[in-house]
């Protein structure tokens, strides 16, 4: 988006017109999922809003048809009633069945969310001051390990050069991943806490140093998908991305061929930088599509 | 009790204490240093309020124009536990001050001289607190929920910090401790506790709070302190610590504190209701319930801030329920409001508008909290602007615009005049249109991915980034607004009636306006 695209919605935003709602780019909701648990969740969240929304039509159409009603200047003469039972039992015990409605399905996807047992493949997830390192614990890959870290160039950040398309949230060396493989994150962090969040996988996990936490993930669609660090870690916890990129078995089996070779050379970053297999075009990337 | 006895104030109308500045310093007046605390607040909300404009200069455009990601840091924690501990807390207990011995009855506060005290630490507190932005390595960046391990590396300024949390701790529950006993022993003969006004009732409720996690919070940032200079490993692993258990002592304090925030705010807005609907509170007694519940279960979810640590499933599950529970007793509030506007007959002056505008913005900030009440959906909104939204949803929308309304409100009764009703309405409508402007956008934001607490976003965040920035700023220029309103209320204008508000009930209506500096020198007699 250019900057006279972006001063164009902030003057609409000014003159208090909706049109920024359908400007390019804008996303209103959570990202596509590309996890069952993602799912899950996208599901308790329209869940969710669709219930807040009918409570919240209900609940101020009273007020509001009372504001416009019940005026002194429409000559409404003031009720004397303060009190009544049976009206506040309602109102208290209504709502109780109402959350007992969203407990149930959101119990099922706790418990779902922290079943980490029986993974394919087993990786450690370490938070750095401001970068994430990986290591390939168990299962096809096992022994890999890399540095991942911000590969936009300072000169974008600082408005020398335009911006790329995946500002901020691209890396030199991005995870790799096989689709459809349940893979176990242990998360953990070398310094202060950090976060590893991909929003398409369902997954925020805090990273706390001296302490292992896991979570997982089983990704059902090839692509590249993007996150953050979602815990303030200091100066640069806006610079460290975290990138995945979910391959076919053939592809990711290619990745950890060349990953062991690279390693067995001596030369892992360099040419683990050139190793890096592509997803297929199509794919959900960072909420855009 | 009190300091100040009736036998001494046979002539109150020319009363001889010092003047000038030196009345101020001394004053164990329960008015004057009401209207201290609430001077001090707003000086804190707009020192607040300009941390907020650069924050939202700078994300106005993806990149970095106006500050480095450093002083960005700075700026977020900072404008958290100003606006927190600065402006928000002691704005309430300003009002707690001037009206809680008006409504009860009473001639001042139980401890006139603590009073003056427990005000009193606030400014140095303050010094410290803005000061540390000037020391080598500027204001501590670890977010106003200063977690370790991130605060153990700050510079100087955390430690500046860690004391100015110590004093105003130590001013809150001096505050708390003079409401409770102020309430509980110096209410007019006949008032009972459930006559009592629901504000008084809030406070309360409020200042149990207050002294039961204000010393926690003390504990915890004093073991950063110790971890940071004297060797101790609370907080580090290496030492065998856990960085969590701050998480876990921080949240103990900071949930019943977030309705430290809220309950006064409910009790007001629970003063302004019948009095334009001109008509009685609905279910007065289930008010008192609720807020007691609300008080009581905020003991019990504060690890719901922690769902993305990595809670075992049972634990979880626990901060689940008993944070869905809080809905039952809010939502009987908001019923009960709404209860009590049917079929009054109301006229909506500036105190209305504001008590009206909370209801419903403080309710949508009420959905979001259930919303991230739901642990799995929590996942997603942690730490993301979702819920920078949700929460100035309940502290803006919800404590600041009640001590809006309660400020027109009572400034009648304050000053002896009548603000601007023009100035006044378009303070509101200004403040709420901005606000949303400002604050629903990031809900969008959140939920497509962009964190809380980054300087610089990606570039499918910009176009929202925009509006919300233009929003902050008028937003911010609309509370001159007020300002303005206030000073000139403060100066002159058509003098007040003892009771200006034709559905106004309570004792302090019951006074002269302005109230003299004396009042109820003799209790008043409640049937």
């Amino acid at each position: 988006m250019t900057f006279a695209a972006r001063a164009s919605v902030a003057l609409s935003a000014l003159a208090l017109t909706p049109t920024w709602a359908l400007a390019e780019g804008s996303s209103l909701n959570l990202q596509t999922p590309v996890t069952q648990i993602a799912s899950e969740i996208y599901d308790l969240h329209t869940l969710m809003l669709v219930i807040c929304l009918v409570i919240f039509v209900g609940v101020f159409g009273v007020m509001f048809w009372s504001v416009f009603a019940h005026r002194k200047s429409k000559g409404a003469v003031a009720a004397h009633f303060h009190e009544n039972t049976t009206v506040e039992i309602i109102w208290t015990v209504v709502p109780v069945f109402i959350l007992l409605g969203m407990a149930y399905p959101a119990t099922k996807t706790v418990l779902a969310m922290k079943d980490t047992s029986n993974p394919d493949i087993t990786i450690k997830a370490t938070g750095y001051q401001w970068k994430w390192g990986y290591d390939y614990i168990k299962g096809e890959g096992e022994g890999i390990q890399f540095f991942s870290g911000l590969s936009t160039p300072q000169d974008q950040i600082s408005g020398a050069a335009s911006k790329g398309e995946h500002y901020l949230l691209e890396v030199d060396k991005p995870l790799v991943v096989p689709v459809g493989k349940k893979v176990r994150l242990l998360a953990t962090a070398n310094d202060v806490i950090h976060a590893w969040w991909v929003p398409a996988f369902g997954v925020k996990q805090d990273a706390i140093p001296g302490f292992i936490r896991d979570t997982h993930f089983r990704a059902e669609k090839e692509g590249i998908y993007r996150g953050n660090c979602a815990e303030l870690c200091g100066k640069d916890h806006g610079f460290m991305p975290i990138e995945v990129h979910v391959v076919s078995a053939e592809a990711y089996a290619t990745w950890v061929a060349n990953q062991k070779a690279a390693m067995a050379g001596g030369a892992q970053e360099g040419a683990g930088n050139a190793a890096v297999p592509q997803a297929s075009a199509d794919a959900a990337v960072g909420g855009k599509s | 009790m009190a300091a100040v006895t009736p036998d001494q104030l046979h002539d109150h109308h020319h009363h001889h204490g010092p003047t000038g500045l030196m009345r101020w310093i001394t004053t164990t007046n329960h008015k004057d240093i009401g209207t201290m605390y609430l001077i001090f607040s707003f000086i804190m909300f707009l020192s607040g309020g300009v941390m907020a404009l650069t924050i939202r200069a700078e994300l106005f455009q993806p990149g970095l124009q106006v500050v480095q990601p450093e002083f960005f840091n700075q700026l977020t924690t900072m404008h958290g536990l100003v606006m927190v501990f600065g402006a928000i807390m002691p704005a309430f207990v300003g009002f707690a001050n001037w009206q809680i011995p008006l409504m009860i009855g009473a001639s001042d506060m139980a401890f006139a001289r603590m009073n003056n005290w427990s005000f009193w630490l606030l400014p140095p507190a303050a010094l410290l607190l803005i000061g540390s932005f000037f020391v080598p390595g500027g204001a501590t960046a670890a977010g106003w929920t200063l977690y370790a391990p991130l605060s153990v590396q700050m510079g100087m300024g955390m430690d500046l910090t860690i004391f100015a949390v110590h004093i105003m701790g130590i001013s809150s529950i001096m505050g708390a401790i003079n409401i409770v006993v102020t309430i509980l022993n110096m209410r007019a003969p006949g008032m009972t506790l459930m006559k009592m006004p629901l504000f008084c009732w809030t406070w309360l409720i409020t200042a149990y709070l207050l002294i039961a996690v204000m010393p926690v919070l003390a504990g915890a940032v004093t073991m950063i302190l110790t971890d940071r200079h004297f060797g101790t490993s609370f907080f580090n692993a290496a030492g065998g610590g856990d960085p969590v258990m701050y998480q876990h002592v921080f949240w103990f304090f900071g949930h019943p504190e977030v309705y430290i925030m809220i309950l006064p705010a409910f009790g007001i807005v629970s003063q302004i209701i019948p009095t334009f609907a001109r008509k009685p509170l609905f279910g007065y007694a289930s008010m008192v319930y609720a807020t007691a519940s609300i008080a009581i279960l905020s003991f019990v979810v504060w690890a719901h801030h922690m769902f993305t640590t990595g809670l075992p499933a049972s634990g979880t599950l626990f901060f689940m329920y008993a944070t869905m529970l809080i809905a039952v007793p809010t939502g009987v509030k908001v019923f009960n409001w709404i209860a009590t506007m049917w079929r009054g007959s109301m006229t909506f002056e500036t105190p209305m508008l504001f008590a009206v505008g909370f209801i419903f913005v403080f309710t949508m900030g009420g959905f979001t909290g259930l919303m991230c009440a739901i642990t799995p959906a929590d996942i997603q909104y942690q730490d993301t602007y979702f819920v920078v939204a949700h929460f100035h949803y309940v502290l803006v929308a919800g404590s600041l615009f009640a001590l809006f309304a309660g400020t027109y409100y009572w400034l009648p009764k304050w000053t002896g005049h009548m603000y601007s009703e023009g100035l006044g309405k378009l303070h509101f409508w200004c403040s709420i249109i901005f606000f949303n402007i400002t604050f629903f956008p990031m809900h969008f934001l959140g939920l497509a991915g962009m964190p809380r607490r980054i300087p610089d976003y990606a570039l499918q965040f910009t176009d929202f980034n925009a509006l919300a920035s233009v929003g902050a700023f008028g937003f911010g220029f609309s509370q001159l607004i007020f300002l303005v309103a206030v000073l000139q209320c403060v100066k002159g204008g058509p003098k007040a009636a003892a009771s200006p508000w034709e559905g106004a009930e309570g004792l302090e209506w019951t006074v002269p306006s302005p109230a003299p500096y004396h009042t109820f020198e003799e209790a008043p007699i409640v049937k």
